[in-house]
């Protein structure tokens, strides 16, 4: 950091210019270097940058299939862990449900951040988009029914029933032994 | 000396109904005398020491004889003959019995009406009683018979008291309308008082029934008396020295009935408890708690320091609680006072005597049957006052007429009375109440007519909405028969102003008299609260409890099987419980238990009936539980048709439509014999309930229901014990910290009741017998309440100190993000 400093002090950080100069008109003044020749052939300029753009759609959209398929191996996880939490309401089990619940919905908030990187005019995201909400979705599906198993959800007919008053009587009737 | 029986005769072989037992001072022979038939006259003479007959002498009277005998001298008796208009001076001297007769008329000039005789033990006095005249009469020798007293007053005489040798004092009390005379005489010497004083007595303890004394030697070597009297309403007193020195009330030793009673709902600005409006007490009163914290009290200050502390305490002040915990418990004794007692402390804020329930011309021998809850306001709660009805009737026998009685219960005052020309054999509360909010009773009588009450057109037109839907059951115990009755129609042929409805017999069940007795009926609790009509069991099965009032429970022995306990074999013995429908008649269940004999205490809840009897066979005591279930509910699995409230668990029910019901039962020793049982009972019917039981031994023990839980099993399945359902072993186990009444005994237990507070973990328990004990219970603990050390000092530091570490770190964090912000 110091370095950085002491560079500052003498004149600025370096500064990378990306501009490709290979297509430019040779009118410039600086010469170029001996043995360069210049290929000025538009077709085969696009080709190598079609090529390249081809490839890095590509590799784009290979990428995207492979994050759209991520949550399959978080699901996975997450079953294994929810079947070694038991059937009994216990602090690990509440935690493990409520966090498999929890994953797929935060991840699901963010679809779009997560294909932010792979977004390209050749590549249709829609795809891999659909399979990660699908595998998100299941996850939470799973998340739900192990809330079920552990008998957290109203199910049951017990559940509905046993808040009822008991029902009124019509006829009414007393006595008893004579006084 | 020591209490053995040294003989024993018998005198009812020889048909002879002993009057007196004379034993002469100073001798070892014992007299007694008695009526062998109405006009025969015997006494026997027996050796006090081995109980041997010595001589047995008779003489027939022809005039026959009435009541009682006094003992005036050793050997000599006075009677009455059968038209109680002529004196019988009987000496039995030397084996010879000699009749002496002389009329009434000739010692008292205008009297008129047979006479009774009020027998005394002072030698050589008697009384009679002529219709409210009483007259001492004194018997110098066989012969001749002298008044010495004629008065209106309500007079009694003590027994005598020999206080030197050979002299005998008595007392003779008499009650004028505002003042009691006590005069202490000698034996022989009628003219001279050994001490006269009166005492001013009000009206509410009735008139003088008993009088006893008892002497002292004063400073002076003279003789001074001290009178304990027994009044009317069962209170004792008593006078010295012309001043009440203490009394107690007594009559709480026989409560017959018990309601509660709301107390006045606390105003704003008016304040119950006393406040100190001097200065100077309030400082005098810190100043006596300082000295108190510092130890510098004398026990004076201890003992003022307590009162102070006990007048200003909560649990007696006069108004509504909270929490429900302070009520007024209105007991009616057997005297035919009305007590009403602060649940807080047990102090009697009022106690009234009853005139309805008191001897008088109208009614002789006046009998307190029950207490119910009249007019209980709740919109009206400021205004009116409750109030409770008193029902008696008038003798002992099914037709003699009844009495009402209204009183008011923050008062104490009897609001309106009212001597009814009917009997009452039965009373049944209705659940309807009219716009001023009193509850309509109806009283049944001998004839099997019906009346209302109250007698308001109101009434009437609220009564006669529910005409087709009210019934009414008797059991008659002697001839073992329960029939059920309906209401057909207005009374024909009364009193304009009764109203009056006649009753026909819908049904009967008749159990065979020659092999079953009905020992014991027990129903529900009418002001009971079930919550919830579903029981859940394990694995999220659904049962639906059989919740209905008109179900009877009734519990038959084999006719030799109502003796005592242990007097036949069990072969010859067997119990037999019914759960009968008191709507139709129908038996809904019924059991057998062979082997086993009463006696039966049985209580019936919700759904379920715990009955207590004796297992001969095992030589135990065994308690056994019905549960019953409804099994035509148990369709309704659809949770879809639950949810959007498509069932019909919460329409009404007819006990006419077929009932589908299976019962679940199982029966466990028990080693207690109980007195009485009764079962907790709260407002929302949420808490778990707990029997109480109460001993033998005169304490009341607390047992979980869940301990007579038909489902037991020997083991239990993982979803049972989560349930909570206890292994079953072959008897209830009796916990000694479950002793509600801890080391005390509530001597002589009789009842046990419970009312529900307001707060539903809590319940309030009375147990009467010849003490009175009063708790709190909480069955499951107090789950809705905070405890009474709750620090709330420290959760509000750890509240302030949590918010300001938050804020600490809060800051902390957003300087440090600035910082890497900035690098």
């Amino acid at each position: 950091m110091e370095k950085g400093k002491g560079i500052m002090g003498s004149g600025g950080r370096w500064a990378v210019d990306f501009s490709d100069n290979s297509t430019a008109p040779p009118s410039r003044d600086i010469p170029d270097p001996p043995g360069f020749t210049r290929a000025s052939v538009d077709q085969d300029d696009s080709t190598v940058s079609r090529q390249k753009k081809d490839a890095e759609s590509n590799w784009k959209a290979q990428k995207a299939w492979e994050v759209a398929q991520a949550p399959f191996k978080n699901l996975l996880m997450m079953g294994f862990m929810m079947w070694m939490a038991g059937n009994t309401v216990h602090l690990f089990s509440i935690g493990i449900t409520f966090s498999a619940l929890w994953q797929p919905i935060s991840a699901l908030q963010g679809v779009g951040k997560v294909f932010e990187p792979y977004k390209d005019n050749k590549v249709d995201l829609l795809g891999p988009k659909l399979l990660f909400i699908a595998l998100n979705l299941g996850g939470l599906a799973l998340g739900v029914w192990k809330l079920n198993t552990l008998g957290l959800l109203p199910t049951h007919a017990s559940d509905w029933v046993s808040s009822l008053p008991p029902a009124q009587e019509v006829e009414y009737s007393g006595g008893g032994i004579p006084l | 000396m020591d209490g053995e029986v040294l003989w024993e005769k018998d005198f009812e072989g020889e048909s002879l109904k002993v009057q007196q037992v004379i034993q002469p001072p100073g001798s070892n022979l014992i007299y007694v005398v008695g009526f062998a038939s109405s006009s025969l006259f015997e006494m026997y003479q027996i050796n006090a020491l081995n109980g041997e007959l010595l001589k047995h002498e008779s003489a027939a009277f022809s005039g026959g004889f009435l009541g009682e005998v006094s003992p005036v001298f050793s050997e000599t008796v006075v009677a009455l003959d059968s038209t109680g208009l002529i004196l019988l001076t009987i000496s039995f001297q030397n084996g010879k019995i000699s009749f002496h007769q002389m009329p009434i008329s000739n010692l008292v000039k205008d009297s008129f009406g047979p006479a009774k005789i009020i027998p005394s033990s002072v030698t050589g006095i008697f009384a009679i009683k002529m219709n409210a005249v009483t007259i001492v009469i004194r018997v110098k020798d066989e012969s001749k018979l002298e008044v010495v007293e004629k008065t209106n007053h309500e007079t009694s005489i003590s027994d005598a008291l020999s206080i030197s040798e050979g002299q005998q004092a008595f007392a003779l009390v008499q009650h004028a309308s505002h003042e009691i005379h006590l005069r202490v005489k000698l034996a022989h010497n009628w003219d001279d008082n050994l001490l006269k004083e009166s005492v001013k007595m009000d009206q509410h303890r009735g008139l003088v029934h008993k009088v006893y004394i008892n002497n002292y030697i004063r400073t002076d070597k003279s003789y001074g008396f001290r009178a304990l009297i027994v009044m009317e309403d069962h209170s004792l007193l008593l006078l010295q020295q012309g001043e009440i020195v203490w009394s107690r009330e007594d009559g709480l030793a026989s409560i017959i009935d018990v309601t509660t009673s709301e107390l006045p709902v606390e105003r704003d600005g008016v304040s119950v408890a006393k406040v100190e409006h001097n200065l100077f007490e309030w400082l005098k009163g810190h100043m006596l708690k300082l000295k108190g914290t510092l130890m510098l009290a004398s026990p004076q200050d201890i003992a003022a320091i307590q009162s102070m502390r006990l007048k200003n305490s909560e649990k007696s002040k006069m108004t509504r609680d909270h929490n429900g915990f302070r009520k007024l418990l209105i007991v009616l004794t057997r005297a035919g006072k009305l007590f009403a007692l602060h649940t807080g402390d047990g102090h009697i804020v009022w106690s009234h005597l009853l005139q309805s329930l008191q001897k008088s011309k109208v009614c002789q021998h006046p009998i307190g049957l029950n207490l119910y809850k009249w007019q209980v306001p709740h919109h009206h709660a400021m205004d009116e006052n409750p109030s409770v009805l008193v029902i008696g009737k008038c003798g002992p026998s099914s037709d003699a007429p009844g009495a009402l009685s209204f009183v008011d219960t923050y008062t104490g005052k009897e609001l309106s009375s009212l001597s009814l020309v009917h009997s009452v054999a039965q009373v049944i509360p209705l659940p309807y109440t009219d716009s001023t909010e009193q509850c309509l009773h109806l009283l049944i009588d001998a004839d099997k007519h019906a009346h209302l009450y109250p007698k308001t057109p109101e009434a009437i037109s609220i009564f006669e909405r529910e005409f087709s839907n009210i019934y009414w059951y008797s059991v008659e115990d002697d001839n073992g028969i329960i029939k059920g009755h309906a209401l057909r129609g207005k009374c024909t042929g009364e009193v304009a102003d009764e109203v009056c409805f006649d009753t026909r017999e819908l049904w009967s069940i008749v159990f065979p008299s020659e092999s079953e007795k009905i020992i014991a009926t027990v129903t529900r609790k009418l002001n009971e609260v079930v919550h919830t009509q579903a029981k859940v069991i394990a694995d999220q099965e659904v049962m639906y409890k059989y919740i209905s009032r008109n179900l009877l429970f009734v519990a038959t022995v084999a006719l030799k099987g109502s003796v005592e306990i242990g007097s036949v074999t069990p072969e010859e013995s067997w119990l037999v419980a019914y759960l009968i429908d008191t709507v139709t008649g129908r038996i809904l269940h019924q059991v057998t238990h062979h082997g086993s004999q009463g006696p039966v205490h049985a209580v019936f809840s919700e759904n379920w009936v715990v009955y207590h009897y004796f297992n001969l066979k095992a030589h135990r005591y065994e308690m056994s539980v019905i549960e019953i279930y409804d099994q035509s509910r148990a369709d309704n699995k659809d949770v879809w048709k639950l949810v959007l409230g498509k069932h019909n668990l919460t329409s009404p029910i007819s006990l006419y439509s077929r009932p589908d019901v299976i019962t679940k039962s199982q029966s466990y020793f028990f080693t207690h014999s109980v007195k009485a049982i009764a079962v907790t009972s709260t407002t929302k019917g949420i808490t778990s309930k707990q029997l109480l039981i109460g001993t033998i031994g005169d304490q009341v023990l607390a047992l979980d229901k869940r301990f007579l839980d038909p489902r037991r099993t020997v083991n239990p399945t993982q979803a049972e014990k989560e349930e909570g359902i206890i292994p079953l072993t072959d008897s209830l186990p009796i916990i000694p910290q479950s002793y509600v009444t801890h080391a005390l005994r509530v001597e002589g237990l009789r009842g046990i009741i419970t009312v529900p507070a307001k707060l539903e973990s809590t319940t309030l328990v009375f147990a009467h017998g010849v003490d009175l004990f009063f708790t709190q219970l909480a069955p499951s603990r107090t789950y809705d309440s905070l405890t009474d050390d709750f620090n709330y000092a420290l959760l509000l530091i750890t509240i302030v100190a949590l918010l300001a570490a938050i804020f600490v770190t809060w800051t902390l964090s957003e300087r440090k993000e600035l910082q890497e912000n900035w690098r």
